[in-house]
């Protein structure tokens, strides 16, 4: 296996940093080799741009490939966006040499070239399969002892036959590493349903977006949970900011928001802002506190 | 739009049912399949509604590519310059800063506060970003979305 060049992609270090640096700090702590995935650009953004003209969707994800090929390394996505675009690129390109040819004769203009050499992973795919829940769960000493609902969003599963991280009507997954920091993932109505964010409905159209996180935001409080546990940015921004949105129309949840890799710093004995959850619009004192009084006991703390 | 996969449709409605976005708005994915093999329906804005879940493509019993269906729509409707004001100004961040959502001052400012630096994107290398400009040039990305 190839070690991993991190691909930031425009959310998370442009609006929600703190995911960029919990990310660092558990590959770290993991063991796991990365480096910066330097020069790369957006993905591009599979809503909008995919939508708008494929060539150049395609042309622009396969510069951020040619750069990983240029290193020899496979790519790590922290947000299923970035994962969608740049592994939906890839199969296509690897497989279609007309498209392949075409693609690389823009990239020729800048000196580059698409080869097909690389894969493109999504944080949540390599820690369940290369690294194992279990090793995930040796790693921590303290149960992180927390509710969660967790929120796989759609296209870190679908289409499923890309993907190839089994079915989308029911995965176990990423609720079997949320559950290896200690927590417990609730089951809730709707689980598996789009936060409403994609395909550029939550730039044009809000308020449409905002009835899907709705839905999904009554079902999870219901359910009775501390917080969300996502496994992108663009979920992460619809559930945060979207918070704040829906508490102009009077609907208050008050759900605290966490990236994976944001959750899995908190069981290693990082404190809540070391992995940036005050940068979240919803801070939630009374989740803290619990943080808090979890890692007191926590030896990783000293 | 005519493929022979589109034609095997049965009307079944599984897909509109599975459809998040249509639970509230107007977007009835059944009948966009349906519409699509008769006519140019290019111009609907309920085309636009669609989070690209990929439920109803996931779970046709004909195994139409319905998502992709809509994004090819979707295309043909830019290429008549049917583009959504805040969609247009996606398109100019990308062009201008290689960025969808670019950084700004705000942000600038905390990552400097938690310890990172500038990010290791085209953000902090212009020559790199010369080069993003460039293919959005060769391909005409920049004269699609004017
Ligand atoms: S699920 Fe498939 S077969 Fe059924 S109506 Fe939709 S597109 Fe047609
Ligand atoms: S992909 Fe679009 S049309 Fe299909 S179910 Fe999801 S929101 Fe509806």
């Amino acid at each position: 296996m190839k070690e991993l060049s991190l691909f930031l992609g425009c959310l998370i270090p442009n609006r929600y940093p703190g995911i960029e640096k919990a990310t660092k700090l558990v590959l770290d702590r993991l063991g796991i080799k990365w480096s910066e995935l330097k020069e790369a650009s957006c993905c591009p953004a599979p809503g909008v741009f995919r939508s708008f003209d494929k060539i150049t969707w395609l042309t622009v994800a396969s510069r951020n490939l040619a750069l990983a090929e240029e290193k020899d390394t496979d790519i790590l996505t922290i947000c299923n966006g970035c994962f969608s675009s740049l592994m939906d690129a890839n199969n296509i390109l690897k497989n279609d040499a007309v498209l392949r040819d075409e693609v690389n004769s823009h990239l020729k203009k800048i000196g580059k070239e698409y080869t097909g050499t690389v894969e493109v992973r999504h944080i949540i795919d390599f820690l369940y399969k290369d690294i194992g829940a279990h090793k995930v769960r040796n790693a921590i000493e303290k149960p992180l002892e927390v509710r969660a609902a967790v929120h796989y969003g759609c296209h870190l599963l679908k289409p499923t036959k890309d993907r190839k991280l089994g079915g989308a009507e029911c995965p176990v997954f990423f609720d079997e590493l949320v559950e290896a920091t200690g927590a417990v993932s609730v089951p809730y109505e709707g689980k598996t349903s789009c936060c409403g964010a994609g395909g550029g409905v939550r730039s044009a159209m809000l308020e449409t977006s905002l009835k899907m996180t709705e839905y999904k935001l009554e079902r999870m409080k219901k359910a009775g949970v501390d917080c969300i546990v996502d496994a992108c940015p663009f979920c992460h921004l619809q559930y945060d900011g979207g918070q704040v949105e829906l508490a102009k129309a009077g609907k208050t949840y008050n759900l605290p928001v966490i990236h994976y890799s944001q959750f899995l710093g908190l069981a290693f004995g990082y404190t809540p802002e070391e992995v940036g959850l005050h940068l979240n619009a919803i801070v939630s004192p009374g989740f803290e506190e619990k943080i808090a009084s979890i890692q007191k006991g926590n030896k990783l703390l000293e | 739009m005519k493929s022979s996969e589109i034609l095997t449709c049965f009307q079944c409605g599984t897909c509109t049912g599975s459809c998040p976005s249509g639970r509230y708005t107007s977007l009835n994915v059944r009948r966009i399949v349906k519409d699509s093999v008769k006519k140019d329906i290019s111009g609907e804005p309920d085309l636009w509604m669609c989070t690209t879940c990929y439920n109803c493509q996931e779970r046709c019993p004909r195994s139409i590519k319905v998502t992709d269906a809509i994004l090819q729509l979707r295309s043909e409707a830019v290429k008549k310059g049917r583009i959504l004001p805040a969609h247009r100004k996606v398109c100019r961040f990308l062009i201008k800063t290689g960025h969808a959502i670019p950084i700004d001052d705000v942000h600038s400012a905390i990552r400097k506060k938690i310890g990172l630096g500038a990010p290791e994107t085209v953000h902090k290398y212009p020559e790199a970003l010369k080069e993003v400009k460039k293919i959005l040039k060769s391909t005409g990305f920049d004269e699609l979305v004017k």
